[in-house]
């Protein structure tokens, strides 16, 4: 019992420690982000790197979700007769919650795993340390140009996912199931509000591109300097991510939606 | 003046205790040999002296700064004057062994790119691995990694050098070069040179002063010939490579026979 308790006391303990540090970490890499507008070639680098890859998994999976969503949308529209609502079914799920969220999700998977798998050797093989004692701080030099590519990369990937997913929608929708396209377009347009709609879903995307940039950027520089280390740091990047990601898009729907 | 002051230093990672009251000087445009068994903390020592880690007790002063109490970029300044050769190399892996050479001169100056190319040049000439230059780290073998990490520690021209195992893994054409190099450039450029090394042969060939480490203290010190005369069983069973004396060869624990009789006690 007693045991049970130490050890539920030693976890609760290191689990604010590494918070801790964690916020630590984000104060550190949030004092590096001026000088990089100097050297902004470091972050274009990491723009391609971790954005401009990841591009293909999110327009390929933006367009299967898209034409997904028509084909489930259509057959329960049609049964009252409003087919027509499609477009604006489709593209109020991908742009208020799907093109955040699911983008989020697959960059975790995609980018955030590699960033911390990155760092993480840079650390284990003392490429970090090296640096640090050529004078150049690791945080200004590795981590903040990866932070502001991924915070960059993320709600650019996310509209992309949208844009692509409500193309697919709109393929399966007029081209399989014959919705008519003026219907398709107008509604869309008529019913997806800027503000409301757009800009919300744009913010949730840069609320979860900031976090799981942050967590992949944490774990890798965290963690344990082994091959093992590693690994376990690269998964605990993805499960943490979508956890985070998934809760995130909770709170924030309920703000911004819940008086609506 | 000596260049690095180190007084009463106390370090511990855990319950093991690395250094337990070590004074050591380090005195300009000399060469110094920090010599121990493998494990007794000379790595942890050079990462002391750079300021990566924190000692429990004690200081350690560099060119009159006391190391640990400067400001993020007082120490950043400083490190910039001290270069570090490291016992894995520590290359940047994303980099050819052109651009790591060129790494340190690319982030602290502004040179054009043709002297920076000279720069390059002539460091990687010195390691002779010019021809070299466009290799990945991971197309290196491992001495060849470490004179390119050589080459990268002196392209800023630091006032001194800290030289984790340079001697490892070289063959001994490269190992005669590097002793030579390693010489020169203390003569010629005026630098103050650390070498931590296993090998006593070069280390006493090139040093003109050696400590040697062991259990958390300077177990002795001295220029190489007072070391090979000293009359300590255990400076003799080092300088000698002599499997019996005073110096142990395993990490402190249990007694073997005591282990291998007792399973339940350690797994
Ligand atoms: N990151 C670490 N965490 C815990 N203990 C460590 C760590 N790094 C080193 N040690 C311990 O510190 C001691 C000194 O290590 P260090 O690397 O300084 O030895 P060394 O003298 O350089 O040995 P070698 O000649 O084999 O390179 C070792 O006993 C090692 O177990
Ligand atoms: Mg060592």
């Amino acid at each position: 019992m007693i045991g049970i308790i130490r050890s539920l006391g030693r976890w609760g303990l290191s689990t604010f420690e590494r918070l801790g540090r964690g916020h630590l970490f984000l104060v550190q890499i949030l004092a590096g982000i001026p000088g990089l507008f100097l050297r902004f070639s470091l972050v274009i680098q990491q723009l391609f790197s971790v954005g401009v890859l990841s591009v293909l998994i999110i327009a390929v999976s933006g367009l299967f979700v898209g034409m997904v969503l028509s084909l489930q949308g259509y057959y329960v529209l049609v049964d009252f007769g409003a087919e027509e609502s499609l477009g604006v079914m489709v593209s109020l799920s991908l742009v208020r919650e799907l093109g955040p969220v699911v983008s989020a999700l697959l960059f975790a998977g995609r980018a955030g795993s590699a960033l911390t798998a990155e760092v993480g050797l840079m650390k284990s093989t003392e490429q970090l340390s090296g640096m640090e004692m050529m004078a150049v701080d690791p945080m200004r030099r590795v981590i903040a140009p990866r932070f502001l590519a991924g915070f960059i990369s993320m709600p650019l990937l996310a509209a992309m996912f949208s844009a692509v997913g409500i193309i697919g929608a709109f393929l399966v929708g007029h081209g399989l199931l014959g919705v008519d396209d003026g219907a398709f377009w107008s509604q869309m347009q008529a019913k997806t509000d800027w503000y409301d709609d757009i800009l919300n879903g744009v913010i949730k995307s840069i609320v979860f591109g900031f976090v799981v940039t942050w967590i992949a950027l944490y774990e890798g520089y965290d963690a344990l300097p082994t091959s093992e280390g590693v690994g376990r740091a690269t998964t605990r990047t993805v499960v943490h991510s979508a956890f985070a990601i998934l809760g995130l898009d909770f709170v924030l729907t309920a703000l911004m939606f819940g008086e609506g | 003046m000596p260049l690095i002051k180190i007084r009463d230093l106390h370090f511990s990672r855990g319950d093991r205790v690395i250094f337990e009251g070590v004074n050591i000087d380090i005195h300009r445009g000399k060469i110094t040999a920090i010599m121990g068994p493998s494990g007794t903390g000379k790595t942890t020592l050079l990462r002391l002296i750079g300021g990566q880690l924190h000692p429990d007790k004690g200081t350690i002063e560099v060119d009159g700064q006391n190391v640990h109490q400067l400001s993020h970029s007082g120490l950043y300044a400083l490190r910039k004057r001290m270069g570090m050769l490291f016992q894995s190399g520590a290359l940047l892996t994303d980099l050819t062994v052109f651009e790591n050479v060129a790494f340190p001169l690319r982030e602290h100056t502004d040179l054009p790119e043709s002297m920076i190319r000279d720069l390059v040049l002539m460091k990687l000439q010195a390691v002779g691995l010019r021809c070299a230059r466009d290799l990945m780290p991971n197309e290196l073998s491992g001495g060849m990694a470490r004179r390119v990490a050589l080459a990268r520690a002196v392209t800023l021209d630091p006032m001194m050098i800290m030289y984790d195992e340079p001697f490892t893994g070289q063959d001994p054409i490269s190992m005669g070069t590097l002793v030579n190099l390693i010489h020169r450039m203390n003569d010629a450029m005026g630098l103050t040179s650390i070498v931590v090394s296993h090998d006593v042969d070069e280390a006493t060939e090139i040093a003109d002063y050696v400590y040697l480490l062991s259990g958390g203290k300077v177990v002795s010190e001295g220029s190489p010939v007072d070391l090979k005369r000293s009359s300590s069983q255990w400076v003799k069973q080092f300088m000698q490579g002599l499997p019996d004396g005073p110096v142990p060869f395993h990490y402190p624990g249990v007694d073997f026979k005591e282990d291998m009789l007792n399973p339940e006690v350690s797994p």
